[in-house]
């Protein structure tokens, strides 16, 4: 845990004429789960979206193990070993189940380890395996998103907002997941619901209006009402 | 490991693919016995046309269904084997060296220029690279039209092809040397040509089949679906829409190879005309587009309305000649007509395609 898998270095970010990230500076420790907490359009998606490269920081450096990933090209950073489970899911509707897993595939075989896995957290990618993606309900398209994410050794994961929409049982089943998966990879997550993140969370950034307010352990921010209080908008306290 | 392939998406059978690879089925065998079954030259012209421009509409289907690649280039390749071939031919005479020579040569053409418009132009918008295409495919048509020393400009090109395909070649002889018949056809060079051209075509559909069914058929899709998803997956987009940019130019300069030497003849309105590429359009989307099967129905049904449509509605106004308005409407003069409205009423009751449609639909087995 004393190493940093992934730093933003004062990262700037525009979208069109719209400044969105004024210099988010953070350090994301190897192993477990850390959360980005924030309002609606503090900056949490498009912070996401700038370590992927899908949108291109204006100033500023990322490194992720050490190099410098701020001008790669997305799917060069994919292929270091981060994927990204997008808000929207990012599953491709047209696809079975099985041509989605095999897209996250860079080999002709799906490892049969990682497989039986993956079929132990969400036994319904078993079940509609040669279903088509679009039939799938929210939170089974969701597990799809993060088996994609998982089919391979994947050093980190980003996860936009995974509990939006989906019913409490399939929250609380994601909370497992997310545990189970955090033992050998580490996950950023982007979450504005604070019961799950908090259930989840060894560290916690809160970001507000394109920079980051706090940084700390989630455990300080949880047992401390008055800082909850004062990072966190009323919306957050789901 | 688990092989991907022990949990293929073929078991997705629906009665609608039944009834598709049933049809698929047909055509394909109703083509393999072409020569026995109509033995005019008319109708072995249309079935050779169709052996090829199944060829040319599923390497079509193979960017605009499956990869969501608009282009109006295609005729360009198209254009660039067959003038390969045939400026080979009358340069070499009718032997097979030419057709080798010549074909590799309209292949590395269609390579180059493949290379350098998707390198350039598929990192823009969509309507960009289909104006890129367009211009392209008109500045080719111009070429074709000036360099007449060597495409025979507007008048084209007429030239032999090897001794095999001469109608008076004997494939066979019986024990007095006269040639060998099969139900009634002769064993000459006309079969061996009509032979030639249906099984590279089939080849060439295989190997389309292969790449659409493979993992790389999948990246395909999935850029169609959405690039940035497949970005964000570790796919290089441009880099695929590139390869696949040249892999369907690359049948499509064959396709034209194919047409060269049946037609023995290559000139701008057969090989680059703009109604080719309106046609291949058509081809697809009525026979219904990323399904690769819809180019075998598509092209099958629009050659056979081309070709017949007048002949049906010359019976039809006969038939009808007692009653008032019929016959003038079933008039032949007014095949283009009819064709429109045939055209009208597959995409109101199949808009997805005949073939993308009727996939859709049905129980799995």
């Amino acid at each position: 845990m004393s190493d940093h898998i992934l730093r933003l270095d004062d990262v700037h970010t525009d979208i069109g004429q719209y400044q969105i990230l004024h210099g988010i500076s953070l350090n994301v420790p190897e192993g477990g789960v850390h959360v980005l907490l924030g309002r609606n359009g503090a900056g949490k998606t498009t912070t996401l979206r700038t370590i992927m490269g899908l949108w291109r920081a204006r100033a500023g450096a990322i490194t992720f193990h050490h190099h410098d990933i701020s001008n790669l090209h997305t799917s060069d950073i994919a292929r270091l070993g981060i994927a990204y489970v997008p808000e929207n899911m990012g599953i491709f509707g047209g696809l079975t189940v099985a041509e989605n897993m095999r897209l996250a595939t860079h080999s002709d075989r799906f490892d049969a380890g990682r497989l039986d896995r993956i079929y132990d957290l969400f036994p319904a990618m078993k079940t509609f395996w040669d279903r088509p993606a679009w039939a799938l309900s929210g939170g089974q398209k969701q597990m799809l998103a993060i088996s994609r994410a998982i089919i391979e050794k994947r050093d980190l994961i980003l996860i936009d907002e995974p509990t939006k929409g989906l019913a409490p049982a399939i929250i609380e089943a994601m909370i497992a997941a997310f545990r189970e998966i955090a033992q050998d990879t580490t996950i950023l997550l982007v979450e504005q619901n604070f019961h799950f993140a908090s259930s989840l969370g060894d560290s916690v950034a809160v970001i507000d209006d394109g920079r980051i307010s706090h940084h700390g352990d989630m455990a300080d921010l949880v047992a401390d009402a008055d800082l909850q209080n004062r990072l966190l908008s009323l919306s957050m306290n789901a | 490991m688990t092989d991907l392939a022990s949990n293929p998406p073929a078991s997705r059978v629906t009665t609608g693919r039944v009834i598709v690879w049933t049809l698929a089925a047909l055509i394909g065998l109703t083509l393999m016995f072409a020569p026995f079954l109509f033995t005019d030259v008319r109708s072995q012209q249309v079935a050779a046309r169709i052996c090829v421009f199944i060829v040319l509409a599923a390497s079509y289907d193979l960017l605009i269904g499956y990869t969501g690649i608009v282009s109006f280039a295609h005729t360009m390749f198209f254009g660039l084997g067959a003038y390969g071939a045939a400026i080979a031919l009358k340069a070499m005479g009718g032997g097979w060296a030419a057709i080798a020579l010549g074909g590799a040569g309209g292949i590395a053409a269609a390579i180059v220029l493949a290379f350098l418009i998707g390198v350039l132009s598929l990192r823009v918008k969509a309507i960009f690279f289909a104006m890129v295409t367009l211009a392209a495919a008109s500045v080719m048509m111009v070429l074709a039209s000036q360099f007449s020393g060597l495409t025979g400009g507007e008048d084209g090109i007429v030239y032999t092809t090897p001794d095999l395909f001469k109608p008076a070649t004997r494939l066979l002889v019986d024990a007095d040397g006269g040639v060998i018949k099969l139900f009634g056809v002769s064993l000459n060079g006309k079969i061996a040509a009509y032979y030639f051209v249906f099984l590279i075509s089939l080849a060439l559909f295989w190997f389309l089949l292969r790449i659409v069914r493979s993992p790389l058929g999948t990246v395909l899709e999935a850029i169609r679906e959405n690039e940035m998803r497949a970005e964000a997956l570790g796919y290089r987009v441009v880099a695929y829409r590139t390869a696949v940019f040249i892999i369907a130019a690359i049948v499509a300069a064959l396709a034209g190879l194919l047409w060269a030497v049946w037609l023995k003849y290559t000139g701008p309105d057969s090989v680059l005309s703009f109604d080719i590429m309106i046609d291949i359009l058509l081809m697809v989307v009525i026979g219904g587009m990323g399904t690769m099967y819809g180019a075998v129905i598509g092209v099958a049904l629009m050659s056979l309305a081309q070709y017949y449509l007048k002949d049906i509605m010359e019976v039809a106004a006969s038939a009808t000649a007692n009653v008032p308005v019929l016959p003038q409407m079933l008039n032949p003069d007014r095949w283009l007509l009819w064709l429109g409205i045939l055209f009208i009423l597959l995409v109101y009751f199949f808009p997805a395609g005949i073939a993308g449609t009727l996939m859709k639909k049905g129980g799995q087995k």
